[in-house]
């Protein structure tokens, strides 16, 4: 790890300011791949600005239809929270499947999000629950927010404060794991609400992405029988030594099917 | 059952340091003056080195040194040597090329120590490493073991990077048998390289002492006393009496520990070079994976020749075995010796013939992990033998059975050289089948099949040499050390019992074992034994822990020591009870005058020995013995695992969904430490065939370089084991004990693949990745559906 200046301010503002103030500055959220990152000496950061002082990116409430997470909140908390599991289960349940126990008291929805991990579960349930990414300028939508490989929207000085999830009917997280990571090979988080049906896929290709036919097959008939016949195509999927991107289009119809049986209940 | 002596289920004594965070490695003890020492190792896998600018990073904070392989070489530093001459089919000795700490000139694998770095803290070691400037000319790397003999020159000592062409077994016997047979099974197989991801790191402090003109080396190695004769004897030119080298808590080493390393040695000339400074090396987790020796990786063409009714008539493997860049301290016996010496399996297979071409590659040295030849050896007998039942349309149980060394063959001269001085096959087998309930596999497979599942069956009939090894057998086949094992057992004036032995613990419970062992020979309470190990200061000689040594031969030297102690005791004994020495026996810790109720403890046989008062004439005071033990053989485990699974046909996942394992380790000395060591192989073993292998890309790059990419299995990948035992005793050892440590890790692949590949009705390769077994379960389904 190189030296680097540490800052721990207690306000969304003087985080802000400390971001802007050095080109070279990074946050600091749980710290699961920033620091990770550093002790490989593959990020030198000149200052890491640590946002855990500051409480009003922490927690989960109610708002109207939908639930408002915290950047800060970490996966075990939105694991063991009252409301998400009573109102979003399946976003309870993929917090609960991130990581490991120690990886998911640290590591926070802000930090996931904002990193853009092609393997990261908190992606699909960001576009296939259709939320809002609400950051210290503007409100991001989920279709605009993931990018590319580790790219979202956010721009320099930018930094996400919450994101709020509006309440589905019925929703599901299908994960099929990475042997060795226990990431996402592929992540289908499949969602009815009142206006339709999203489907939000991670792993699968370089950014979360939806699949509208299937979204649209599935608003026709929520079953899985409706996604029978609609062929994933491998063309810009992720490819490495443990699925290649055929297989990986083959898991994205395997776990979307999974995720509407787990959905009907 | 006892509750501490021999066959007792006794707690790890040594647990409670473990679990709770008390243990002492290397990398907690702390030396005053300590300086760190940071390695600067080559990203890429083979270029001239052209030049080391080492300018800048002298200059950075905290830098007492930067040295590079020229200043090993004016001090006259040695190769690191590998200890094993194998002798070619030519009766040439294997190609040589020297392995310098730090290269000269060139560089053959990412990780290769090109420089080192020592400074004041970790963290200015690490800054200042990256400030040294090499100049690489690129070469082409090689790295496909199959293309290795056609691809760029590693060493000019080794044309065609071939390191050796060997052979074993009697050819013209093997083509004769092949001539007459009436079915051949021929088999393709590649059995994957792995990393050994010990969960401690390895770890070295060098300290050199100016006063007393000496050395203080600790390491995290299996084998404290060997590699001290290899640093001394070979590479630093040390005299051995002023070097002590400590191996403290060890966490695993799986072999990897074994071998004299590059760092520890480096670590030791440069606290002489720097005045006594000690110097400390601990290896990050992604160093581990780059440099400690990798351990399999072959590439192997076998054929199985049958009579009509599926007697074996022969067999014949043909193996390239790669070996890495440079020879590790005992790279060339793992594929030869420890390989094909084992190809006769359980079987009574009258003919056995054996090539095996060494090959250098640009991918780190590859040396012995957990098995060492062995897995190998049985993947390749116990994959054909499967796929020779499925050609005959037989059961696989009862081919095994029909070509299974019989009990009256026993000592059984196999076609590969091993004498193999007893076993018991046939009832192993059947406990095997018993527990799994063989009978009702159709069932279940039909069920699984009613859920959309392909179940698969697959048996390992393995067997192993273990205890190694007899000294003149291993010397005849090249061997540079002997292989016997010391031990020396004190009493202390109060009673107490102090057991110094050259065998190394580093997971295997040794401390527990052995005091049962003791307690058991002196009738001495097992919590008043203690035993020593892992310190050439203080323990008299010794070889180590590899090759399911450490009963068979360390116990061994337990027991003559305790004889001896017995012996003696016996002389005051027979002084203080006024009898003849010819009447004493000794039993339970009582030393009795045969045919009266006269007795004396053994604790007050050591009072007087110590306090010698009132004592024989002619007998020397204390109490306090050492012996050595050489093995009169290997020792023969062999067991029946049988592993089930079910594939999801949807995505490629394989449950495995019962295990059985019924193993003959002889006698043992504790159940549950044995169950804990064949859990723990199997889980290695299923790792291999289902999750790990070290992969590299075709630049020579290792794609599988952190936890990210390499697979290690886990608890959530495993059924329960399910474990039974067997017994027949070792026939030429005082114990009879055989050894467990390697066993799992021996059965399991194979096991493991005869159950996919049964699941998949298609052969393939390990690891059995989810992809692979999807592509083949798709097909199969397909077929099916046609
Ligand atoms: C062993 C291990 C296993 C893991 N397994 C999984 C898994 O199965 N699934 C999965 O999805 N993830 C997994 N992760 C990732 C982990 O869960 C975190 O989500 C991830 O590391 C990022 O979150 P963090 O809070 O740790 O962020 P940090 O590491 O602190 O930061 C990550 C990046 O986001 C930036 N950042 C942080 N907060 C904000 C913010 N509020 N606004 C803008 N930018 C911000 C930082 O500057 C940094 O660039 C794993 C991590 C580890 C170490």
């Amino acid at each position: 790890m190189y030296a680097f200046n540490y800052h721990r301010p207690n306000s969304l503002d003087a985080a802000a300011q400390a971001l802007a103030a050095n080109e070279d500055a990074k946050l600091l959220a749980g710290g699961q791949t920033m620091l990770p990152t550093m002790k490989q000496r593959l990020a030198m950061p000149s200052d890491l600005i640590d946002l855990s002082g500051i409480a009003e990116l922490r927690g989960v409430c109610e708002d109207g239809d939908a639930v408002v997470v915290g950047a800060m909140t970490t996966h075990a908390e939105v694991a063991a929270n009252e409301i998400v599991r009573s109102k979003i289960p399946a976003l309870a349940k993929l917090a609960d499947g991130i990581g490991d126990p120690q990886v998911r008291n640290r590591g926070t929805l802000g930090g996931s999000i904002a990193n853009a991990d092609p393997a990261a579960d908190y992606p699909a349930a960001v576009v296939g629950l259709g939320a809002t990414v609400k950051t210290n300028k503007r409100e991001i939508a989920a279709d605009d927010f993931f990018v590319g490989l580790f790219e979202t929207a956010l721009e320099p000085g930018e930094l996400v404060v919450s994101v709020r999830f509006p309440v589905p009917e019925a929703a599901a997280y299908a994960k099929f794991d990475h042997p060795a990571s226990r990431y996402a090979i592929v992540g289908v988080m499949v969602a009815r609400t009142g206006g339709g049906v999203r489907v939000g896929i991670t792993g699968a290709a370089p950014s979360a992405f939806r699949q509208t036919e299937m979204e649209q097959a599935l608003a026709g008939n929520f079953a899985p029988d409706a996604l029978d016949g609609i062929s994933v195509s491998a063309d810009g999927l992720n490819g490495d030594i443990h699925a290649s991107a055929e297989y990986r289009a083959h898991l994205v119809g395997v776990m979307a099917k999974r995720a509407v049986i787990a959905a009907r209940g | 059952m006892p509750d501490s002596g021999i066959g007792a289920a006794v707690k790890r004594r040594e647990d409670f340091r473990f679990i709770t965070g008390r243990g002492r490695y290397v990398d907690d003890i702390n030396r005053p003056g300590q300086l760190y020492a940071s390695f600067v190792r080559a990203p890429i896998a083979h270029a001239n080195v052209r030049g080391i600018d080492t300018a800048e990073a002298e200059k950075a904070p905290g830098v007492v040194a930067v040295f590079t392989g020229e200043d090993l070489e004016a001090d006259g530093v040695g190769s690191l040597p590998c200890g094993w001459v194998v002798t070619d089919k030519h009766g040439e000795p294997h190609k040589a090329p020297p392995h310098w700490p730090l290269v000269r000139g060139k560089v053959r694998y990412v990780g290769d120590h090109v420089a080192v770095v020592i400074a004041e803290t970790l963290a200015q070691a690490r800054d200042a490493a990256e400030l040294v400037e090499v100049d690489y000319e690129d070469l082409d790397p090689v790295v496909d073991l199959a293309q290795a003999g056609e691809g760029a020159q590693l060493h000019d000592e080794a044309p065609g990077n071939l390191c050796y062409d060997w052979e074993l077994g009697d050819k013209a016997a093997v083509d004769a048998a092949f001539e007459q047979a009436a079915h051949v099974t021929k088999l393709d197989l590649v059995n994957n390289r792995l990393i050994p991801n010990a969960m401690e790191p390895r770890a070295a402090i060098g300290e050199y002492d100016v006063g007393s003109d000496s050395y203080t080396i600790y390491s995290t190695s299996q084998n404290p006393h060997l590699l001290r004769l290899i640093l001394c004897a070979f590479v630093l030119n040390l005299p051995e009496h002023k070097v002590r080298v400590v191996a403290p808590d060890v966490g695993g080493g799986f072999g990897s520990k074994i071998y004299a390393y590059a760092e520890e040695t480096v670590c030791t000339w440069a606290s002489k070079k720097l005045n006594g400074k000690p110097v400390k090396w601990t290896a990050e987790r992604s160093e581990s994976f780059l440099s400690d020796a990798h351990g399999r990786d072959h590439v192997t063409h076998a054929e199985l020749a049958m009579d009509a009714e599926g007697k074996f008539l022969a067999l014949k493997v043909d193996t390239k075995a790669n070996l890495g860049a440079y020879l590790s301290s005992f790279a060339t016996a793992v594929p030869t010796y420890l390989y094909a010496t084992l190809l006769a399996g359980q079987y009574a297979t009258p003919a056995v013939h054996c090539n095996v071409r060494g090959y250098f590659t640009s991918t780190a040295p590859v040396d012995a992990y957990r098995g060492a030849g062995r897995p190998e050896a049985t993947y390749v007998i116990e994959r054909i033998v499967e796929v020779a039942a499925r050609d005959m349309k037989m059961d696989p149980a009862e081919l095994r059975r029909k070509n299974f060394i019989q009990p009256d063959q026993f000592p059984y001269q196999t076609p590969v050289a091993l004498v193999y001085d007893i076993g018991d096959y046939e009832p192993t087998l059947d406990k095997a089948l018993e527990m799994i309930g063989y009978r009702d596999f159709a069932q279940r497979r039909a069920e699984s099949e009613a859920r959309g599942k392909l179940r698969g069956i697959g048996f390992s009939a393995y067997i192993e040499a273990c205890g190694i090894a007899p000294s003149a057998v291993v010397g005849s086949l090249g061997a540079g050390v002997g292989l016997w094992e010391s031990a020396q057992v004190r009493f202390n004036p109060t009673g107490s019992v102090s057991v110094f032995t050259g065998a190394h613990s580093h997971g295997q419970g040794h401390e527990t074992t052995f005091a049962q062992l003791v307690s058991e020979k002196l009738g001495v309470p097992y919590e008043q034994i203690d035993i020593v190990h892992g310190d050439t200061g203080q323990i008299p000689m010794g070889m180590g822990t590899y090759g399911s040594r450490s009963l068979a031969v360390g116990g061994s030297a337990i027991v003559k020591a305790c004889d001896k102690i017995v012996e003696k005791g016996k002389k005051i004994a027979a002084h203080l009870m006024e009898a003849s020495v010819d009447d004493i026996e000794f039993d339970g810790g009582q030393f009795k005058v045969a045919g009266t109720d006269k007795a004396k403890g053994i604790g007050e046989i050591a009072f007087t020995a110590y306090v010698p008062h009132n004592y024989p004439e002619g007998v020397e005071p204390g109490l306090d013995e050492t012996a050595f033990y050489d093995p009169l053989n290997f020792t023969y485990p062999a067991g029946v695992h049988i592993a089930e699974v079910e594939v999801d046909p949807d995505t490629g996942e394989t449950k495995i969904v019962d295990w059985v394992a019924v193993d003959d380790f002889g006698k043992v000395l504790n159940p549950m430490i044995v169950e804990g060591q064949v859990h723990g192989g199997i889980a290695q073993g299923v790792g291999q065939a289902l999750l790990e292998s070290a992969v590299y890309d075709d630049s020579g790059q290792l794609v599988t370089g952190s936890y990210m990419d390499y697979t290690m299995p886990r608890a959530d990948d495993f059924c329960e084991f399910r474990v039974g035992m067997t017994v027949s005793e070792c026939t030429h050892n005082p114990l009879g004990v055989k050894g467990c440590g390697e066993a799992g890790a021996i059965a399991a692949p194979a096991a493991l693949m005869n159950a996919i590949t049964d699941a998949l009705g298609a052969e393939i390769d390990m690891p059995a990745t989810r992809e692979k077994v999807w592509r083949h379960a798709q097909a199969k389904l397909k077929a099916a559906a046609e």
